[in-house]
């Protein structure tokens, strides 16, 4: 039996056993089906990271044709990207669930979608027949979406799911167009197809063709201006779920763009200037707005895109590199960008992790009404802080890697570009170090006001860590966060085979520049350790030069005023107050406030909320506008059963009358000719 | 390692020199120029007293700062006598090691939940943050004049081109010297002297600091001058003998701190308000020397 067919069939098995499992046995199996779909898919994928691409035949059916199930380097990167995070997702998650023990039919729904979902995003990457590619996108998409409203009863919940939902359909409406564009002009189903459009068709089509992949994937990746959907929906779903989809699951957008790209390598440098463009907003617009967001998950969320435009900032760099014929540059680009991937799996995880801590010890997300948690939760504060950390792109952590390949493709382009290119590269420069630079604002904030100061706000139950449970995936992640840190060259090697699929196999020359730029990486690896020593070195010597110190404790400085209180600390609005006010003039805000007035002033509030500008003027305003026009039609609905079973005859009349005419017409036609 | 051991070197004497020239320039005497740094001896001495609200994080913090500053040195040059690192691209490390010491001054600030200190750290994260693409581009101009791309090969290169890269130069030290104001929150941007604390940026954002520490914070302050110092030092050293390097490395230094004792004497504070509008202007006068060296390298017309 074919290995695929047994993995299915096991899989199959576990799906259907899950819902009449107790609760405990449901949390075993789980776990143990997920072990076995890692362990399984990892086997395949490590051997296609040291060069053996495994391939399958499946035989499909008379209208898909033979199903390629191809597990090639890249497929194989992103494959154990995926693997990760589930594994760490499953055993937060199991334990994140048990708060909700008593929702049983909803719990066996949610673990058999997470299952799906899994199963889905591994059919994705290895699938290499349009048709089935597009049912297992599906399965990934409706199983991703019954995972986020698991919470149904909220109405905001299942508001941000169907908006998921749709906004997820259109992007594969768009594929599907796409898909049945490469069929219809070369009349297969494979995904060699799409290779023979883009060498057979003229210049401008498979343009076109890349054009519309990358907006279809760019639904699901949360490229801007197609991200709307994300802050929705992170923040609506349960906190692993979140850091799976932040994770991975947008990140088979990438997936599907770079696959793309590889298929179609005749236009590198037209798509390579979209790509990179597009990225430098979406990193720029994505943190601007994280900045000011009151809840942790949305602000988390925004993040997500900030970090795809980075990601995609490294695809640009690669594919442009490709384009121009700087191979050393291609890369480092393709480099960055698929290392940054990983990278962000983990540390966005790991803070959406903290953040389901953080929630479930508090029931809140708003950053206002927490403060001085590093004393209730030292571990989540600690696991916070070196995700914080990370995701701005700060050494010794795994985020400067990545972004440091991608800031030494730009700066290599930069100097071998030519005129126009200096300047786009340039542009890029400029919106990597905003990024970086905003990243840190907001992180500051972000974990300043959660674990810092003091409480702000009296919670029901006092605020307690979580349990170990919980705990250990994040340090595991945790782990290979560092371990990325400071043996950066090993991981950077891993990606030796995906990249030369875009590549193809390097010449001396170019190896030669290549290997330089690893021990480059090596050398950062080293100075990340020198790091990490030496604060180990300063602290040592500070402990042991302060030992016969007298150390006292006292109240915070306060300008000589000795009573202060928890709502005195500066708050994260007012943190960012300086950047909102400079920031008023791209983004947009939602005031409200009533000020104090007269001699006996009553209440009196102030509130602003952020908006995301993108979503009021492309999905705000024409939504209205059609609402307008529906509205008019809107006496059809008048709620009486009489009227809708006349519509229900009319239209079978309409069936039966519009063929009879058709027919009738055809039959006078053939009479007058006779005649 | 010998630019390291110059900047240790001239990061003693560096603040004194500035706080002597401010007191010659306002008809005082003033103190001698090893003052600032017997006044941290002297803290370093002392017990701390810490904050009943403050937890590990503001413990750390002015260690992490303080390394970050000696990585930071460890990758600058000194003429042909290159840092204790070298590699492509490192002055991405550079602001990025930076990045991470202010980071934790940051956090360590928030932890004392004082207003007045969440204040400071707020100001400090925005305007640090609105210089970084200044000092990217900088460099990167310089990158593309030369061909390489780490402090090492760029600064050595730069004395093989005509006279001109000498004029960039001079555009170069502006930016570098406005970018260690900002950084050190000095006078066009903050004024380390004032009373008020709702006018502090950086001054404000240790007010709970104490003892080691802040002796700590105040050495890591005296460091980073002299290594932006050697910064500007390199824009005109090239590859000299060492005997030359040498007294010209203090000679630029000394220099620096009178130019910085000026400034802050004649000069006033901007409205709070006012300083992010300058800090980006940084950014396009680094355009400015972008569009030099393409003017330069006759690049404009391909």
């Amino acid at each position: 039996m074919n290995p695929i067919t047994l993995f299915l069939l096991v899989v199959l098995i576990a799906l259907v056993t899950i819902p009449f499992l107790g609760e405990k046995q449901k949390r075993g199996l789980l776990l143990f089906t997920e072990l076995f779909i890692v362990v399984f898919s990892s086997i395949y994928a490590v051997d296609a990271l040291i060069g053996k691409t495994t391939i399958f035949l499946l035989l499909g059916s008379i209208i898909t044709g033979s199903v390629p199930i191809v597990i090639d380097p890249l497929a194989a990167w992103f494959i154990l990207i995926i693997n990760f995070t589930f594994l760490t997702g499953s055993v937060y998650g199991v334990n994140y669930m048990k708060a909700y023990r008593e929702k049983k039919s909803q719990l066996s729904l949610h673990w058999v979608s997470f299952i799906l979902t899994h199963i889905g995003l591994l059919a994705v990457c290895v699938v290499q027949n349009m048709l089935v590619f597009l049912l297992v996108w599906e399965i990934m998409a409706i199983s991703s979406f019954v995972m986020v409203i698991f919470e149904s009863e909220k109405p905001k919940t299942i508001t941000a799911g169907i908006n998921y939902l749709i906004q997820s359909h259109i992007g594969i409406l768009v594929l599907t167009i796409a898909f049945v564009w490469v069929y219809v002009q070369i009349g297969s189903f494979s995904f060699d197809a799409i290779g023979t459009f883009a060498h057979t068709m003229p210049a401008p089509e498979s343009f076109g063709l890349i054009l519309l992949f990358f907006i279809g994937f760019a639904f699901k990746a949360g490229f801007v201006p197609f991200h709307t959907w994300l802050p929705y929906a992170h923040p609506a779903a349960p906190a692993h779920v979140s850091g799976i989809m932040s994770g991975v699951l947008i990140k088979i957008g990438i997936y599907g763009i770079l696959r793309m790209l590889f298929l179609m390598p005749t236009n590198y440098v037209a798509i390579g200037v979209v790509i990179l463009v597009i990225s430098i907003i979406t990193g720029v617009y994505g943190v601007m707005l994280a900045i000011v967001q009151h809840n942790l998950k949305t602000l988390l969320a925004y993040h997500s895109i900030e970090n795809i435009g980075i990601i995609g900032i490294g695809i640009g760099v690669g594919s442009l590199g490709m384009g121009l014929g700087n191979f050393p540059m291609a890369v480092i680009g393709f480099a960055g960008a698929l290392l940054h991937t990983l990278n962000h799996s983990l540390f966005k995880s790991l803070l959406f992790y903290g953040a389901g801590n953080v929630y479930q010890a508090t029931h809140s997300v708003n950053i206002e009404s927490f403060g001085g948690l590093i004393k209730r939760m030292p571990q989540t504060a600690f696991l916070f802080l070196i995700a914080s950390l990370a995701i701005s792109g700060l050494p010794p952590f795994n985020g400067f890697i990545s972004e440091f390949l991608i800031y030494s493709g730009l700066i290599n382009g930069w100097i071998h570009g030519s005129f126009i290119f200096v300047l786009l590269f340039v542009f890029a420069v400029f919106g990597l170090s905003l990024i970086g630079g905003l990243a840190i604002l907001c992180f500051t904030k972000a974990f300043g006001t959660i674990f810092l100061g003091t409480q702000r706000h009296t919670f029901d139950h006092e605020p307690l860590e979580s349990n170990r449970m919980a705990l250990i995936p994040m340090y595991a992640i945790v782990a290979l966060i560092v371990a990325i840190g400071i043996f950066p060259v090993y991981f950077v090697q891993a990606l030796w085979l995906p990249i030369q699929q875009f590549t193809g196999t390097l010449t001396a020359e170019n190896t030669l520049a290549v290997s330089s730029s690893l021990h480059v990486v090596q050398q950062i690896g080293f100075a990340s350790l020198l790091f990490i020593a030496l604060s180990g070195v300063v602290w040592l010597v500070r402990k042991q030069l302060t030992k016969k110190q007298i150390d006292s404790c006292g109240e915070t400085w306060g300008c000589g005023y000795v009573a202060p209180n928890p709502k005195m600390q500066y708050t994260a609005s007012s943190f960012v107050r300086t950047y909102r006010k400079l920031s008023e003039s791209v983004l947009q805000f939602h005031k409200h406030k009533k000020e104090i007035s007269g001699i006996f002033p009553d209440e009196a509030y102030h509130a602003i909320h952020p908006l995301d500008r993108i979503e009021t003027y492309l999905i705000g305003a024409p939504l209205k506008r059609m609402r307008y026009w529906l509205n008019r039609f809107s006496f059809l609905q008048n709620g009486s059963l009489q009227f809708y079973i006349l519509y229900g005859l009319v239209f079978i009349m309409a069936l039966v009358t519009i063929p009879f005419f058709g027919y009738l017409y055809h039959f006078m036609v053939h009479l007058l000719n006779t005649l | 390692m010998i630019s390291f051991t110059l900047m240790v070197i001239a990061s003693f004497f560096i603040s004194g020199i500035i706080v002597r020239t401010k007191s010659i320039t306002s008809g005082r005497k003033g103190p001698s120029i090893m003052q600032p740094m017997k006044d941290i001896v002297r803290l370093w001495k002392k017990g701390s007293v810490y904050s009943n609200t403050t937890s590990w994080a503001f413990r750390i913090a002015p260690t992490i700062y303080f390394s970050s500053i000696l990585m930071a040195m460890s990758m600058l040059p000194l003429g042909s006598s290159p840092g204790v690192f070298s590699f492509n691209g490192d002055f991405v490390f550079f602001a990025y090691v930076l990045a991470t010491g202010k980071f934790f001054n940051i956090i360590a600030a928030l932890d004392t939940g004082s207003s007045f200190e969440g204040m400071g750290a707020s100001r400090e994260a925005l305007f640090s943050m609105l210089a970084e693409p200044a000092f990217f581009i900088l460099m990167g101009s310089l990158g593309l004049l030369t061909g390489y791309t780490s402090f090492d090969a760029i600064f050595q290169a730069l004395h093989f081109g005509s006279y001109i890269t000498y004029a960039l130069g001079i555009i170069a030290t502006f930016i570098l010297l406005m970018i260690t104001m900002i950084e050190n929150s000095r006078m066009p941007i903050d004024d380390p002297k004032t009373h008020l604390e709702l006018t502090m940026i950086h001054e404000v954002m240790i007010l709970d600091n104490s003892g080691f520490d802040l002796g700590l914070i105040f050495q890591a302050t005296n460091l980073k001058f002299a290594l932006y110092g050697t910064l500007i030092v390199n824009m005109f050293l090239g590859n000299l003998p060492l005997y030359v390097t040498i007294p010209l490395f203090l000679a630029i230094q000394i220099m620096f701190g009178i130019s910085i004792g000026l400034i802050e004497s004649f000069m006033a504070r901007y409205r709070m308000s006012h300083n992010a509008q300058f800090i980006l202007i940084l950014s396009s006068l680094s355009l400015l020397i972008l569009f030099s060296v393409l003017l330069l390298l006759g690049n404009f017309n391909s």
